[in-house]
Order: C-alpha cells, then sequence, then structure tokens
C-alpha cells in the first residue's frame, strides 16, 4: 500500500444521508473476480441521471469526496471501497460511516475522515458556490483546507498509523505467527472443525 | 465487576492486546462465498501464502445461484462460482457446490451443520454474518481484505466495541414475530444507532424465541449499523445444537455446555447503553421507505417527511417516498404489492416457510401477484418437502425455488422490474436493493403471506376480519388479536 500523507483535488458536495454501499455499487457488479476496473459501476443507479454529481463536467477527476451521515451502511462489500479508489477518490469525509466500509476504506488506502454535522454543511456550502475547488486533506495534522476554512477530521490512530506508513495488515499480523501458534495449542479440543467433527467416547 | 457476553466470548479469543493498537482476535470459524472471496484468494496467491487453518474454514455458493434448476446460465455468474470451486480445490477448503444437500445461504448452513456454536467467533465476508450471534457467537462481517487476512493468519486485528443491551420485555402477541421485534428496534435507534456497538438481545420475549426467531433478530443488527448482535446461551439453544453434524458429542457435548453456561452476561455487569421495548405493545411492523429503519405498524399510515425535525432525515423520507412512489398519510394496508419474496438468510429457514404456509393453505394467490418461495438452503428445501410445504406453496400459485440468496440482492435473475413493488421478508429495502427501480417493503413471513393472499399489505388478522379464513382455520398460535 502507498503511503499517505496529504492529497489535493476537487472536492465533491454530496447533500445526501444514509449511502448504503449497495447504492455505491449494487449488487450486479460484484460477479466479478477481478479487484480493479469498478468505475463504472460507481454510483450506478444515480448515474443514470444526467443530474447527477459525477456526470457534471467539473467532477470528473474528483479526490475528496464530502457527504452526509450513515455513509457506507449495509452490505460489506469492499466493491463499494474499490469502486470510490478507481473512480479516483482518495477521502471521503462523511459525519459518521458504516463500521465495515470504514474497515474496509483503511485497508485498501481510502481515507475515511470523521467530521461534524456542521462542518460538513460548511464544506457543502463552500464546494457548491465555487464548483471545482481543490480540498486539501492532511493526514499528519488530520485536516481538511479549502480555500481560507481548515477543519479536522478524526480517524482511528492505528489506522491513520498504517496509512501514514503504508503498511499491510497481513504482514504485521504475521509478525506474531509465534503467539498465534501458542493461542492455537491450548484451544478447547471441542471446538467446531469444518472437518468431521472430533468422535470421542462418553 | 461482572462482564458481558460479548466481552467474555471477546476475552477468550484474545491473541495479543497492546496499548493503543487492536486487539489481535483468533477466529474459530470462517464462511466463505463466492462473492466476496475471489480476490481474497488472489492476494494469497500473489503473496505465496496459504490458507492456515482450512479445518476451521467452510464455503458454499449462495449469493450468484439460479433458484430454478442448478445450471448456471449467466456466464459472469458462472465464472465466479467456478473460480470458488478452483480455489477451494487448490487451497483445501470444503465446499457445498450446487446440488449438494448442504448448499444454501452461508448463515442457514452454519447453524444446521452444528458449526455455529456458542461462545465462538465467527466471520465471513458478508455483513449478515451478525446471524450467528443467535448462538452466543460473537459472529462479525468483514470486508475481502479481513477475509484474506483471516485465510492467511486465522485472526483480525480488531478495534474495541461498546455494548448496549436491548432488552425486550414481555410476551409477542400471536401472530407477532422476531421479525416485528427486530424492525420495531431498527426504526427506534435509526441505521446508524447500532454504531460501535455489540447488541445483546435480552429479556423475557426474547428467552421465549426459538433459534429461528433469534436468528432473525440477530440478522438484522447489521442494519441498526452494529457490529455484532448476541443472544446468550440457554435451553433452547442447546436442544437445537444436539445431535447435528458439528456439534460437540459424548463427553465433549458436557464439557462445551459446561463453558457455555459461563457465557450468559454477569449480574451486575454493565453495558454502555440500553434500549428497552415492550413486546405486549408491538404489531406488525412493515417499512415503508428505502432503509430499514423507516418502518411502521402494519395497522399505521405512511408519515409525513414535514412532520420528520431532523432536515437530514427529512430529506431522506422525501426522497425515499418518491423513489417509493408513496403518498404521506397512505394507510400502509392499502399499499398493493406485485410480488411476495420468502426467503433469504433473515427468513428462510424451515419454521418461516412452515409459519407461511400454516397461512396460506387452501387459499389461491390474489390475482397479478407472484410469489417466490426460496428455502435458505437444500437441507431446508428437502425438510419442508417431506412436511408437504411446497405442495401447499404450488396449489396456492407460488412458486417453489432451490436455495439461496435469490432476489434478497437479485444477484443471480430473481430481480424485481423497474416499478415493482413487494413485500419481502428479507433484510433490505435499499433503493435497486432487489433490483433497478424495484419497491421492497420488509416484512414477516406471516404478513407475506397474508399479503399473497389478500393483495395488499396484511396481517393473518385481515383474513380473519374479511372472512376470508375463519379465526378457527388456522393454528390459535398464528392468529394476531385485534391490536
Amino acid at each position: 500500500m502507498q503511503k499517505f500523507t496529504t492529497v489535493t483535488g476537487v472536492g465533491v458536495p454530496m447533500r445526501r444521508s444514509n449511502v448504503d454501499t449497495d447504492q455505491i455499487i449494487p449488487a450486479v457488479f460484484l460477479k466479478r473476480v477481478t479487484k480493479t476496473g469498478f468505475e463504472d459501476a460507481l454510483f450506478y443507479g444515480w448515474r443514470q441521471d444526467p443530474e447527477f454529481i459525477l456526470n457534471q463536467p467539473t467532477y470528473q477527476s474528483p479526490r475528496v469526496l464530502v457527504v452526509g451521515a450513515d455513509f457506507g451502511t449495509g452490505s460489506s462489500r469492499e466493491h463499494a471501497v474499490w469502486a470510490l479508489r478507481d473512480f479516483g477518490f482518495d477521502v471521503v469525509l462523511s459525519p459518521r460511516f458504516g463500521d465495515i466500509f470504514r474497515g474496509n476504506s483503511g485497508k485498501q488506502g481510502l481515507l475515511a475522515g470523521q467530521i461534524s454535522e456542521d462542518d460538513a454543511e460548511t464544506l457543502w456550502e463552500i464546494l457548491e458556490a465555487q464548483p471545482g475547488i481543490e480540498v486539501t486533506v492532511d493526514l499528519v495534522a488530520c485536516t481538511a483546507s479549502v480555500g481560507d476554512l481548515t477543519v479536522s477530521f478524526e480517524v482511528d490512530e492505528y489506522t491513520r498509523w498504517r496509512l501514514l506508513e503504508g503498511l499491510d495488515d497481513i504482514g504485521l499480523t504475521l509478525r506474531d505467527e509465534a503467539r498465534i501458534a501458542e493461542f492455537e495449542t491450548h484451544r478447547e479440543p471441542w471446538r467446531p472443525r469444518t472437518l468431521p467433527a472430533r468422535q470421542v467416547n462418553s | 465487576m461482572g462482564r458481558t457476553l460479548a466481552e467474555k466470548v471477546w476475552d477468550a479469543h484474545v491473541v495479543r492486546r497492546a496499548e493503543g493498537e487492536p486487539d489481535l482476535v483468533y477466529i474459530d470459524l470462517h464462511l466463505v462465498h463466492e462473492v466476496t472471496s475471489p480476490q481474497a484468494f488472489d492476494g494469497l496467491r500473489l503473496a505465496g501464502r496459504t490458507v492456515r487453518r482450512p479445518d476451521l474454514t467452510l464455503a458454499t455458493e449462495d449469493h450468484n445461484v439460479p433458484t430454478t434448476g442448478l445450471v448456471i446460465e449467466d456466464p459472469v455468474s458462472r465464472t465466479q462460482v467456478e473460480t470458488l470451486r478452483k480455489n477451494c480445490a487448490e487451497f483445501g477448503i470444503r465446499l457445498h457446490s450446487l446440488g449438494d444437500i448442504e448448499q444454501g445461504i452461508v448463515h442457514v448452513v452454519g447453524p444446521q451443520l452444528g458449526l455455529t456454536q456458542p461462545g465462538i467467533t465467527v466471520v465471513c465476508g458478508d455483513s449478515h454474518t451478525s446471524t450467528h450471534g443467535a448462538f452466543g457467537a460473537m459472529a462479525l462481517g468483514i470486508g475481502t481484505s479481513e477475509v484474506e487476512h483471516v485465510m492467511a493468519t486465522q485472526t483480525l486485528p480488531l478495534k474495541p466495541f461498546k455494548t448496549m443491551a436491548i432488552t425486550v420485555n414481555g410476551t409477542l402477541r400471536p401472530g407477532v414475530t422476531a421479525k416485528d421485534i427486530i424492525l420495531a428496534v431498527i426504526a427506534k435507534i435509526g441505521t446508524g444507532g447500532g454504531q460501535g456497538y455489540v447488541l445483546e438481545y435480552r429479556g423475557s420475549a426474547i428467552r421465549a424465541l426459538s433459534m429461528e426467531g433469534r436468528m432473525t433478530i440477530c440478522n438484522m443488527s447489521i442494519e441498526a449499523g452494529a457490529r455484532a448482535g448476541m443472544v446468550a446461551p440457554d435451553a433452547t439453544t442447546y436442544a437445537y445444537l444436539e445431535g447435528r453434524a458439528h456439534a460437540p458429542q459424548g463427553a465433549d457435548w458436557d464439557d462445551a455446555v459446561a463453558y457455555w453456561d459461563t457465557l450468559a452476561t454477569d449480574e451486575g455487569a454493565t453495558f454502555d447503553a440500553e434500549v428497552i421495548l415492550d413486546a405486549d405493545a408491538l404489531e406488525p411492523f412493515v417499512t415503508w421507505g428505502t432503509n430499514p429503519g423507516q418502518g411502521v405498524s402494519l395497522s399505521d399510515t405512511v408519515p409525513d417527511p414535514a412532520e420528520i425535525d431532523d432536515a437530514n432525515e427529512r430529506s431522506a423520507a422525501e426522497r425515499a417516498l418518491e423513489y417509493m412512489d408513496l403518498a404521506a398519510g397512505t394507510a400502509m394496508k392499502d399499499i398493493h404489492v406485485d410480488t411476495v419474496f420468502l426467503g433469504s438468510c433473515t427468513n428462510s429457514r424451515v419454521e418461516d416457510l412452515r409459519a407461511a404456509a400454516g397461512i396460506i393453505k387452501g387459499k389461491t394467490i390474489a390475482d397479478g401477484v407472484r410469489m417466490l418461495v426460496v428455502p435458505g438452503s437444500a437441507r431446508v428445501r428437502i425438510e419442508a418437502e417431506a412436511e408437504g410445504l411446497d405442495k401447499i406453496f404450488l396449489a396456492f400459485g407460488a412458486e417453489w425455488r432451490f436455495a439461496g440468496c435469490s432476489m434478497c440482492l437479485g444477484m443471480n435473475p430473481d430481480q424485481l422490474a423497474p416499478g415493482e413493488r413487494c413485500a419481502s421478508t428479507s433484510n433490505r429495502n435499499f433503493e435497486g436493493r432487489q433490483g433497478k427501480g424495484g419497491r421492497t417493503h420488509l416484512v414477516s413471513p406471516l404478513v407475506a403471506a397474508a399479503t399473497a393472499i389478500r393483495g395488499t399489505l396484511s396481517s393473518p388478522w385481515d383474513l380473519v376480519q374479511d372472512g376470508t379464513i375463519p379465526a378457527d382455520a388456522v393454528p390459535a398460535d398464528l392468529i394476531p388479536v385485534k391490536l
């Protein structure tokens, strides 16, 4: 994973709350077995409407999405994160995220920063007043700046560290391989196995 | 200080704990399906890694499979299922393929095999993994990166959670079900209300539920934004598990039960939040909008967005009514449907099918309405057929299908057409969820059955009221009192 420090790019004001992952990418696009090429599927239902914000010429290379509360709720599909990344987004700012979506984001280098409802409103007003204006997101300072405005966002410290360092989770965990093996030595023998169940005489 | 059920299960699985870092948590059971796994297997191959514990991993084909037969016509779907078969063969994972008696929805298969047990950690690349919490397991839906992580390490780094008690006191009235409880809970706390929490369902109404009912409730914990939902194990849990293929046997059973008995939340343990519901006051519950929190009692009307204080919720409600083509003030019972879907990991177990069949037996489906009945697994289908339920559904005019996720999310050909309206026993009424432009009302199996008879959203009680069925013609426990 690439290191993430600052990002500067076009900000998209999306005044919608409760954007579930079915809206981010409908299930029909989940049949693919690859991890890239999902840009056309992003917000597929809404993009059929020519007025939808991501159909506007101004927003063809956006990097920062500012959206309402409860973004990424519902299905666990990581394809939602892949589609946002494939479209060019590096950052989503929202007052509240679906838990699984936020976790998936951190693993794929998409920064999901939590902002206040008031800051979301202020950012929307600025981005709507000056369509195409760029937002700078600084993960070291945990701030997003546009024009004269700077707001702070929250991201959990561990995810922030991994993003800043560009670290791979599996590699990190495998440093603890010995502890995992040790843990396995004292698991109760009757815990379920997907192989045929253990036979013992009572 | 005492600990909660969730804390006990979690603590028993911590491999590594360090200040400022997520706990590294051991995973007892990893369930896999065709949609969220191919990229994870690819990741393993690229890194030269193996599946650490194939013996704790089980795969099934569910999201993408047809329900009209065993041949996958859609080449893209077929490729995805074939990819799972190749991956499972390569990495040594047990797979229940189409045609196998244990094939079916992953959250139906785990419990029916007895693999889902109290006190274990379960993960699956599917948000409805929360279903397994009904057994007192910590069951988490995960993304594909995490699927790969569990395959490679049998662990996950997980952030700490908060605990919320959902206490449902009293006794459900006849005709009111587990589905109505959970729809009412979500309407009360909202789709984000459970965020960061593990919910524990407690109280006399929960204790009185069957395992199937508990699974229905835990299944939809994710729709309240929660990380998981749980019910403490008890005699009902043990009676369900005993004798199943993967349940502990003999002396192991005794050891396991002794441990399971220690899991219930201690007296004096504290929850970070509590929500209390009165089961006696509950009616059949249905949704009117495009998220599972947008629900009302069936005897109520479509709410007026103008009366919603919160600006975001108001605009969401306005958008929802536009999408659903509903006017504020419309009686829910006046809403006509085109399709009834009985199925999904929420409500496709034999008990659900039995309840619906009890209502429709000897009746004819409403004109212009189609009904799909999709058992949760091949085994459920066979069990239902052994009871003659298939004949009841077919005589009624419903379609009797093969097992799979089907119209819950329309990845296979079972989809709504644009504008089509559906009463669905599934879990999500999101825009386009059941097919582009389709409109979904979430309902219980009993409401689904009554709706299929009348053509409008209905409870079995409405059938008694309108003379379709005499009050004594259906089992007493299925007739709701007048609400």
